[in-house]
């Protein structure tokens, strides 16, 4: 009866009252957008002001102790982009960005598949605030005391030279690639955690009940499911990675101009805050795209 | 869409309020009725004409560079008088101390029109500035310990008759290096790091600065051209000179190379004499004398050398508390305990009689007559600085 009751009742109100409910939608979606005002505010002021002042000094000219001026608009620091000097900076620091992208998926993925898969919810926990740990003391901290672990003295070394294999890595590629990796290991784990945490691994049971082998599964089940984490993580690495400065100039002995250094130098000694902020500018337009494309044919395939 | 277009459009606006907020510096001498180029505000250099000797007017906001002024615990431990308390006492003001490592990076602050008090730009930083209208000039009758100023330090050519500077320190810029590392009998060559051959028994184990202009002056001299060089073919021969020398370095390093070379992570190092003294200073202890294992040299090729000065810059905002600071360093007592503190020579004639003996008589510091005439001082280049820094960017991409 009460169920016969309640039925008709919601029947009668959607079919009837269409523009209460569509009222009632508007008050709930003004009442959202007024929930996220401090939000967007502070995206503004923050965000998008300083953005455009980035991409108006772009425009701008050099006083001749290198101020930039608002007036005599050009278009020079934007031509200068296709120098070869920049071109040389620019594949270098794709070229170790990508590196340091594909290092920590290949060893973020298997620790991270480690974590999600044990048992106890505690050792996830326990596990995952390892992971954070670094955070709780500076970045800049942190890889100067890579150095001493570097060093002639340090760890590393004496192990290298008591096996042979290796001798003093400080201000070598390969210590800038330590220092990269143990800096961004962690953007990389924590989605793929998430991800594949949620996978349901009763898929995985059932390729393997239908004579899928563990690589099979593996490849055709759960690394497809990761695929979001594996993105996410990929972009939280990739994008710092390009922009790294710290590292190359402490454990790299700043002997390579990477995009990061070359930008910091425009805005600092070599005065030319207009090119530094074409610089920065045009890779942030590059970076949106990639990303763009990236989610989409990412997202389609899922 | 519309809503986006509209914001653009008023922070154009704003950004255009703010460009004609800046005219009048900027613009002031291309119209007509303002022939002089680039001139300071008028309010802070009438300010700092009205002001009596000793008078203060406010705090100061010191804008030095790292560790270059003794004070606090460094102080104590160098066994030197602490001369911002000094001067907060004698004066009743307070000091605060903003450090800085680079004169470009101070040039940027000052342009942007942070307001500091007194700043110490080198030589060459005086007359970018001077020229740009960014310093003001001193009022001489209010320091008259510029009269303790050697002769030489009076009419330098950067700012003829200390207009608009008063020298600080000089120094050079040369080679420190750990003794039996580098052949050394007969002076040291800048070979040592820019041969191939020389420098290849320290490959991976020496250091340049990190600097256009020092780091190109190097290896400038030694291709036995002028650091102020402003031929395009030398300049990139500089270059690319340092560029096949990074195969045998390093680090590039401005800020902690004397660290490296006392904890044996270098063994040759390019860098600023006081720098490398303060820090053998520093790894010396009760049982050990760094000394013994390391020196400083100034090589035979030549060498860089330099003077920083104290400026007000047109910023200002105590021009009176700023010059009371400048007469202050100047004196004879204060000057000496600044060269006892930071190992660099002090331009203060009558301060030596108050310098530690040991370091009147330190060639690394008061170098003799014949290698003062190797040395050279940094020119402003004008426009051809930028010139450098792509050429130094090159070189190191």
């Amino acid at each position: 009866m009460t169920l016969t009751d309640e039925r008709s009742s919601s029947h009668e109100e959607t079919a009837v009252n269409p523009k209460l409910e569509r009222k009632a939608h508007r008050r709930e979606s003004w009442r959202g957008f007024l929930h996220a005002v401090p939000a967007y505010v502070y995206l503004i002021i923050f965000f998008v002001l300083p953005l455009i002042i980035v991409y108006v000094f772009s425009f701008a000219s050099r006083s001749r102790t290198g101020r930039p001026e608002l007036e005599g608009w050009n278009v020079d620091s934007w031509t200068r982009l296709t120098d070869e000097l920049v071109r040389t900076i620019v594949t270098r620091s794709l070229w170790m960005a990508i590196l340091n992208t594909v290092l920590c998926l290949i060893i973020g993925y298997q620790f991270a598949y480690w974590i999600a898969t044990r048992r106890s919810q505690k050792v996830r926990s326990f596990l995952l605030i390892l992971v954070l740990i670094p955070f709780w003391s500076n970045f800049l901290v942190r890889t100067y005391a890579w150095r001493m672990l570097l060093d002639s003295d340090g760890y590393i070394t004496q192990i290298g030279e008591l096996t042979g294999l290796w001798g003093r890595m400080l201000f070598t590629i390969p210590a800038v690639f330590i220092g990269l990796l143990y800096g961004y290991l962690p953007f990389m784990v924590l989605p793929l955690y998430a991800a594949i945490e949620r996978i349901d691994w009763s898929l995985v049971e059932a390729a393997r009940d239908l004579y899928a082998s563990g690589v099979k599964a593996f490849l055709r089940v759960t690394l497809p499911l990761s695929k979001p984490g594996i993105i996410a993580g990929s972009i939280l690495v990739f994008i710092p990675s390009l922009g790294a400065y710290v590292t190359p100039d402490i454990l790299g002995g700043a002997k390579t101009t990477l995009l990061g250094n070359f930008i910091v130098t425009q805005f600092g000694a070599a005065r030319n805050w207009p090119f530094g902020s074409a610089l920065s500018g045009a890779i942030l337009i590059v970076m949106l795209l990639a990303t763009i494309v990236y989610f989409r044919t990412g997202g389609r395939t899922v | 869409m519309k809503r986006l277009m509209i914001l653009i459009a008023a922070v154009a606006l704003i950004g255009a309020a703010c460009g004609s907020d800046s005219d009048p510096t900027t613009t002031a001498g291309s119209g007509t009725d303002a022939p002089t180029t680039e001139a300071p505000p008028e309010g802070a250099q009438a300010m700092a004409d009205a002001c009596a000797l000793g008078e203060t007017d406010g705090d100061l906001n010191l804008y030095n560079w790292t560790e270059y002024i003794p004070t606090g615990s460094v102080a104590e431990d160098a066994e030197v008088t602490d001369l911002v308390k000094k001067f907060e006492d004698e004066f009743g003001v307070d000091v605060v101390l903003t450090e800085y490592d680079s004169n470009e990076v101070m040039l940027a602050q000052i342009d942007a029109g942070v307001g500091y008090d007194v700043i110490v730009p080198s030589d060459y930083m005086v007359s970018i500035m001077k020229d740009a209208g960014l310093l003001i000039e001193l009022n001489q009758d209010v320091i008259p310990n510029m009269a303790n100023l050697g002769a030489e330090f009076t009419d330098l050519p950067y700012d003829p008759g200390n207009l608009y500077s008063a020298p600080y320190q000089w120094g050079t810029t040369g080679i420190g290096y750990k003794y039996g590392e580098i052949d050394d009998s007969e002076g040291v060559s800048w070979g040592v790091i820019f041969d191939p051959d020389m420098a290849a028994a320290n490959a991976g184990y020496i250091s340049l600065l990190d600097d256009e202009r020092e780091t190109m002056g190097a290896a400038l001299i030694y291709l036995g051209y002028s650091l102020n060089s402003t031929s395009e073919a030398e300049v990139d021969e500089a270059a690319a000179l340092i560029k096949e020398t990074k195969d045998l370095i390093a680090a590039f390093n401005s800020a902690d190379y004397t660290d490296l070379l006392t904890a044996g992570e270098t063994m040759v190092g390019q860098g600023w004499n006081g720098d490398f003294l303060f820090a053998y200073d520093e790894a010396s202890t009760d049982d050990y004398d760094a000394y013994e294992d390391f020196g400083y040299a100034i090589p035979i090729e030549g060498a860089a050398a330099w003077v920083d000065t104290m400026a007000i810059p047109s910023t200002v905002e105590h021009p009176c508390t700023a010059q009371a600071f400048i007469n202050f360093m100047l004196d004879a007592v204060n000057g000496a305990e600044l060269t006892n503190y930071n190992y660099y020579a002090s331009p203060n004639e009558a301060a030596e009689e108050f310098i530690w003996e040991e370091i009147l008589e330190w060639d690394a510091i008061y170098p003799p007559d014949d290698v003062v005439e190797r040395l050279e001082f940094f020119a402003d280049l004008g426009d051809f600085n930028n010139y450098y820094a792509d050429a130094y960017s090159a070189a190191k991409s």
